[in-house]
């Protein structure tokens, strides 16, 4: 690391080193790239897999058990050595301090001097001291010693241990209670040793034949004992490693063998939601897999009747409206026929006849657009409804949609505006059925805006396509707004039908854009007019979030502000409202004013 | 709905022809017998499929109009019938407006359809249409990709093979021809070739595009005398 900040040439081995920051850094940080991406993944597959879950769990759980049971035995053995040693040490003490009492206790000649005395004591700790370390002797002055005529300095066997591996503590003990014996812990560092090793210290008081009372300490080093410790330590960490990986083992085998069925029942269900109604899981056993996997069968077994049943309803419906369609349509066509052709030359007849003619005429008119329109809305509820896709210019549906009500237009007076990007409006729709909805919008907002102008505006943006037709008429009172979608619902009832609508026009439109995944929107409020707007998702089947255009004109710069929450086709605002009012998106949004514009 | 044009010109040039009507609803037959002959055209009826193939034979009509759902044999076979002997002009009388039945009928080789209830001018405008054609054009040579058309002659030759087209296909050929590089709009052909003012079906084009592929392409797949401009329509581009 000096390397990285020294100004002096590095000593070899330093060369590359001022890259070694930058170098240790980017492996940092990549190592944390790795680490929270490990850790996103071990998250993830937490959620994701039950057999990972469970996995981890009797892992943590078991290790948790063990470690706990581990120490717990382990305490206890250790526990049991260090006493059973202490039991052996006390007896030995006993008669070992009873020998050096003997030995030191009586009168010698010998020992008359100190230095006798001195001799005399060395022997008799070295004959007491244990062989190989088995056992230390220290013999010490007691504290409560006052005899001074001879002073021994301790003495001590063997290079071990000396009058500092006694506590101060244990030798007051012993001078304070001379009759009994002492015992307590301490550490030594043998010089064979690397490790620390645990040893009983027992203490007795003896009396030394002219020194008075002296403190005699035994030291029994545990070692042997350490040494079976920490081989029973590292046999109860193997065994527990051992153990742990059998839990984890049983407990993988297990849950696979309880996820693996689990797992091919949600497969089977995955591909029997995709359509394949024939898959079916294998039933093995008589056990609760067994029965999930009958249980399972049976409902798919079930379902799949069920659909075949609600499949032949419906091909029987489309059928019958097809039929019935051909049944109506060919005499109708021969009555139609007959009355254009009495029509034309209603000239020749007398004035009544003629004019029976003419409403003949005009209710065959009539009869026909509804017929049509109920063929057309049966097509729907039966689910008939194919959508033919094409990429289509939406501003080149519109032109050719105000181009066919010109004449319409031109009858009412009314000017029609349009407002539109100079660029194509392009989406993936099919133009006969969006056609059919502009159609019906702009011949509503024809008949219904008091011959004031028109306006149409088609706006796009990344992902969906909208026109909204805006009239200035008598607009729609609160609560209006949910129901011109409705079928056959009129504004006024007691208004006389003056227009030859069907009541459809609206409702039909209603079903285009739903089959389109649209929204079909209406928003008005009384003596400003109304607006309807079509919104289209320029991708089929891509849920719309928004729509180009504003519904509520009077907010025109709020486009990305009126997100008609997740409403199916239809959504709806109601009149002199906010725009941005959450529509009620299980309002089955219906109904035109007063008629449906219907071809 | 499909909204048939009307036409609005008052100046009707008298076209004269036979028409073969199949159909068997009796009351219809008559009622269009008296509409047609109106027209000054002349009528031959038959009520079944079966019968169809022999009274066309017959009566060798300058067109044929085909009600769909046929006892017998269905409008679809027996118009799939005489396209293989003759390119005569076929309009289909559908009851059915479902994009399939139509979509079936005009592959099956109709060259354009009315839909049930039709107005009698509506009718008339698509039977004018088609039989009105070839004002004896002016003699007309045009060339596209490895093809040779002869206007007048009303002949397209590969390596002088002649193609065989039917009518209808030949006018959108020589429609796209002529004027090679510019791009028609489905509309704008609706009009020039099958002669509607207002919108028709744009699906009339899209069906008679590629039977006109499948008989001119070397690939139909991937054409290359007449390719689609995505979104707008179709232009002639030599191979």
């Amino acid at each position: 690391m000096s390397g990285t900040t020294a100004p002096r040439p590095a000593p070899s081995g330093a060369i590359g080193s001022d890259a070694g920051p930058r170098a240790r850094r980017g492996l940092a940080s990549a190592s944390v790239h790795v680490g929270v991406r490990s850790l996103v993944g071990v998250v993830s597959l937490w959620r994701r897999s039950l057999q990972f879950r469970v996995v981890a769990l009797t892992m943590v759980l078991g290790t948790l058990v063990l470690a706990g049971v581990g120490s717990y035995l382990y305490q206890r053995v250790a526990d049991g050595l260090v006493e059973e040693r202490r039991i052996g040490a006390s007896a030995e003490v006993i008669q070992l301090a009873a020998k050096a009492q003997l030995q030191l206790g009586g009168s010698n000649d010998q020992r008359d001097t100190t230095d006798g005395l001195v001799i005399a004591a060395k022997n008799t700790v070295q004959s007491i001291a244990g062989t190989e370390g088995s056992r230390y002797v220290v013999l010490a002055r007691s504290d409560n010693n006052t005899v001074t005529d001879a002073i021994l300095p301790p003495i001590v066997s063997g290079d071990e241990v000396g009058l500092v591996s006694i506590p101060a503590e244990l030798q007051q003990k012993v001078a304070g209670s001379p009759a009994t014996q002492q015992t307590q812990i301490i550490t030594l560092r043998l010089s064979n040793d690397t490790d620390v090793t645990p040893a009983w210290v027992i203490g007795q008081q003896i009396t030394v034949s002219g020194a008075g009372p002296y403190g005699l300490y035994f030291i029994y080093p545990m070692t042997r004992e350490r040494d079976t410790l920490s081989l029973v330590g590292r046999t109860f960490l193997v065994g527990g490693i051992v153990l742990m990986f059998l839990i984890v083992g049983i407990s993988y085998v297990v849950t696979r063998l309880v996820v693996a069925p689990v797992r091919r029942a949600a497969e089977v269900a995955e591909r029997f939601a995709s359509g394949a109604l024939n898959d079916r899981m294998t039933v093995r056993g008589e056990d609760d897999l067994a029965r999930l996997a009958q249980a399972f069968n049976g409902m798919a077994a079930s379902l799949q009747q069920q659909i075949a049943q609600l499949e032949n309803l419906s091909r029987f419906q489309q059928r019958f409206v097809s039929d019935v369609s051909h049944e109506l349509r060919t005499p109708l066509t021969t009555i139609r026929m007959a009355g254009d052709l009495i029509h034309d030359s209603r000239a020749d007849f007398d004035p009544t006849v003629s004019r029976s003619a003419e409403l003949l005429h005009n209710e065959l008119d009539r009869f026909e657009s509804l017929l049509s329109d109920l063929l057309e809305i049966s097509r729907f509820d039966a689910g008939a409804a194919v959508l033919d896709l094409e990429p289509t210019d939406l501003r080149r549906s519109v032109a050719r949609v105000v181009d066919a009500t010109a004449s319409l237009a031109e009858r009412k007076s009314t000017r029609i505006d349009i407002e539109e990007p100079d660029h194509p409006c392009e989406a993936e729709i099919d133009p006969r059925r969006v056609e059919r909805i502009i159609r019906n919008l702009l011949v509503n907002a024809i008949e219904h805006g008091e011959g004031r102008p028109i306006e149409i505006r088609v706006g796009e943006d990344d992902s969906a396509v909208a026109v909204s037709v805006r009239d200035h008429g008598l607009g729609l009172r609160p609560g209006e707004a949910a129901m011109v979608f409705n079928r056959f619902w009129r504004a006024d009832p007691a208004r006389a039908r003056t227009t030859g609508g069907t009541g459809l026009g609206l409702a039909i439109s209603l079903e285009d854009a739903r089959l389109h995944d649209g929204w079909l929107q209406a928003w008005g409020t009384p003596g400003t007019g109304s607006c309807f707007r079509l919104t289209l998702p320029k991708v089929p089947r891509e849920p719309l979030e928004r729509s180009p255009l504003p519904l509520n004109p009077l907010v025109p710069s709020s486009p990305s502000s009126t997100p008609p929450p997740v409403a199916p086709a239809g959504s709806l605002t109601h009149g002199g409202l906010p725009v941005g009012l959450p529509p009620d998106p299980g309002a089955q949004t219906a109904g035109t004013r007063g008629s449906g514009g219907q071809s | 709905m499909i909204v048939g044009s009307v036409p609005t010109d008052l100046e009707r040039p008298v076209v004269k022809g036979r028409v073969l009507v199949v159909d068997d609803d009796l009351a219809l037959a008559e009622m269009l017998s008296i509409v047609l002959r109106q027209e000054g055209l002349e009528v031959t009826h038959v009520a079944d499929g079966s019968s169809a193939m022999g009274a066309f034979r017959e009566s060798r009509p300058d067109l044929v109009l085909l009600d769909v759902m046929l006892p017998g044999l269905d409008g679809m076979e027996v118009c799939r019938r005489i396209r293989a002997e003759s390119g005569v002009p076929i309009v289909m009388l559908t009851a059915r407006t479902d994009t399939v039945d139509v979509v079936v009928g005009l592959e099956s080789g109709a060259d354009d359809y009315v839909v049930k209830p039709f107005k009698p001018q509506e009718l008339i405008a698509r039977v004018r249409a088609r039989l009105r054609r070839g004002d004896e054009p002016e003699p007309e040579k045009l060339d596209i990709g490895d093809l040779n058309i002869d206007v007048a002659g009303h002949s397209v030759k590969r390596d002088s093979r002649p193609l065989s087209l039917t009518p209808l296909e030949f006018d959108l050929l020589v429609a796209l021809a002529r004027k090679p590089w510019q791009v028609f709009t489905r509309e704008v052909l609706l009009e020039q070739v099958w002669g509607y003012r207002h919108a028709g079906d744009t699906r009339l084009v899209n069906v008679h595009v590629q039977r006109l592929r499948s008989k001119i392409e070397h690939d139909p797949e991937h054409p290359e005398i007449v390719v689609t401009v995505r979104g707008v329509g179709y232009k002639a581009g030599p191979a």
